[in-house]
């Protein structure tokens, strides 16, 4: 399977883990990516509280580039805030024709127009639907049996447009954190907003959702995700919480590819693991421990 | 640039507000929206309340409330609202007349936006360390950047940061930015 490779500008800073162990791990997987030449950032949530036009017109740049340098070859995405915006200025191209030709004139003088026919896939999307749960389960190298897993989906994957999932109840990492061994924490925080960038400009009310997540996460070794945004969100304010709180709500916090990687036996360096801001003590030696193995056995002689 | 920031909105400055009166028009006031809120609980006045003011054009009230600027754009309301409303767009007009006006009493969101657009705007992308260093700027409170100091020198040192010195950058998306300004002023 070829895909265009979106990483978005977060994956070349601040979340350059969750790029590193997108590209390993789909390489693992016998995924063929190849980088959309000259991408452009796709407004975030900046552009459309500032101008409609402009959050269309930014990410829609990307869907033209893509439709001249292979038609029809998908655009895969692991920000879930990337992903939205392709995904609407796709949905705005296709079924709003007279937003078309107006995003097609701000795309003009560079000689490039956007028609609709490159689709727009999250991670998750592709790594469910595409690869699937058998695909790590039969390439498994490492069982992680004994961690206990909580998926968080946020917000942008699967809302407003629920492409692969239910957006109220999503459920569709089970099956790939089960493959690993690992058990699913049950939760019902995984839908539920970080803040998105409210952790930057109304820090008090970020800190107050993330504190809801963190604190519905307790039992659990470690939360996943698919989105920069709600990683760094996680990851970043855990002792301001813990101590807003009143009780130790540290948690290791992995981005979804990081924690397959691990179970697909890639290098740690590959998966970036030196990189995250969010690992709870003891949290490594678990993930690493060749142990988790033989206590699965024991588990199931038991 | 920033605009120079106004406390209220000119009376001549809402025409914007049709455009959001339209996509609300057949709200019922059923509060599913406030109910699916995640933001709510730090709001002054509830989302189904704005959408009553924005339906009675009570104009200058919307803009004092904090209602539209919390949004985190989760879209549960949207998902969820009975009669299909683009809620989160909704929102999101409300941020951008906010925007486009300078208004004051937003001024730590739309100062934000406008520092990310302006990293964007130099590069073709953003890049996170110019872009905190263009909103400390913007907002000229010399204290502002010490809250960020601790997370931003943990990011530093995991080299994921690069330097935070604006530079002036290729502006390869300039005829991109002009044709929107263009086209949204002469629509």
């Amino acid at each position: 399977m070829k895909y265009f490779y979106y990483p978005g500008c977060s994956l070349e800073g601040t979340a350059r883990e969750y790029s590193l162990a997108t590209t390993a791990l789909l390489a693992a997987l016998g995924g063929s990516i190849e980088e959309l030449p000259d991408w452009n950032c796709c407004g975030a949530t900046a552009a459309e509280a500032v101008s409609r036009l402009l959050c269309l017109a930014l990410p829609a740049r990307n869907l033209a580039l893509a439709e001249k340098a292979a038609p029809g070859q998908d655009i895969l995405v692991p920000c879930s805030a990337c992903y939205l915006n392709m995904r609407r200025a796709w949905d705005k191209v296709c079924h709003d024709p007279a937003t078309r030709r107006q995003i097609n004139q701000t795309l003009e003088e560079e000689g490039l127009s956007v028609s609709g026919s490159t689709k727009v896939r999250h991670l998750l999307d592709v790594l469910c639907l595409d690869f699937g749960a058998d695909s790590v389960f039969k390439k498994l190298k490492r069982s992680l049996a004994g961690l206990v897993v909580a998926p968080y989906y946020g917000c942008q994957c699967l809302r407003p447009y629920p492409v692969f999932d239910d957006p109220e109840a999503p459920s569709c990492m089970e099956p790939l954190i089960r493959a690993t061994g690992a058990k699913v924490h049950p939760w019902s925080m995984g839908a539920v907003c970080c803040g998105a960038s409210h952790g930057t400009t109304k820090k008090e009310v970020g800190l107050a959702l993330v504190g809801e997540i963190l604190d519905d996460a307790r039992g659990a070794d470690v939360i996943v995700t698919v989105c920069p945004m709600c990683q760094m969100n996680l990851e970043a304010h855990q002792k301001k919480i813990s101590k807003q709180r009143g009780r130790d709500l540290s948690i290791s916090i992995l981005y979804l590819p990081q924690l397959l990687g691990m179970a697909l036996g890639l290098p740690e360096k590959d998966l970036g693991l030196n990189l995250n801001l969010g690992i709870a003590p003891g949290f490594m030696e678990k993930l690493r421990s060749p142990l988790i193995k033989q206590q699965e056995n024991k588990a199931d002689a038991a | 640039m920033i605009p120079k920031e106004r406390p209220f909105i000119e009376p001549d400055k809402f025409h914007d507000l049709e455009g959001v009166q339209k996509m609300l028009a057949s709200c019922i006031q059923c509060g599913t929206c406030s109910g699916s809120c995640p933001n709510a609980f730090a709001m002054d006045v509830t989302p189904r309340t704005l959408w009553r003011m924005v339906l009675t054009g009570q104009k200058e009230a919307i803009f004092q409330t904090r209602t539209f600027i919390l949004c985190s754009s989760c879209y549960s309301c949207t998902l969820r609202c009975p009669r299909g409303l683009p809620l989160t767009e909704a929102m999101s007009a409300l941020k951008q007349i906010a925007s486009r006006e300078g208004l004051a009493p937003y001024k730590a969101s739309t100062r934000f936006y406008k520092s990310f657009l302006d990293s964007v705007r130099r590069h073709g992308k953003v890049r996170e360390g110019e872009m905190m260093t263009l909103y400390f700027l913007s907002m000229k409170n010399p204290l502002l950047p010490l809250q960020f100091a601790p997370l931003g020198l943990r990011l530093m040192l995991k080299g994921k940061v690069g330097a935070p010195f604006p530079t002036r950058g290729k502006r390869p998306l300039e005829s991109l930015f002009n044709k929107v300004m263009q086209l949204e002023n002469n629509p």
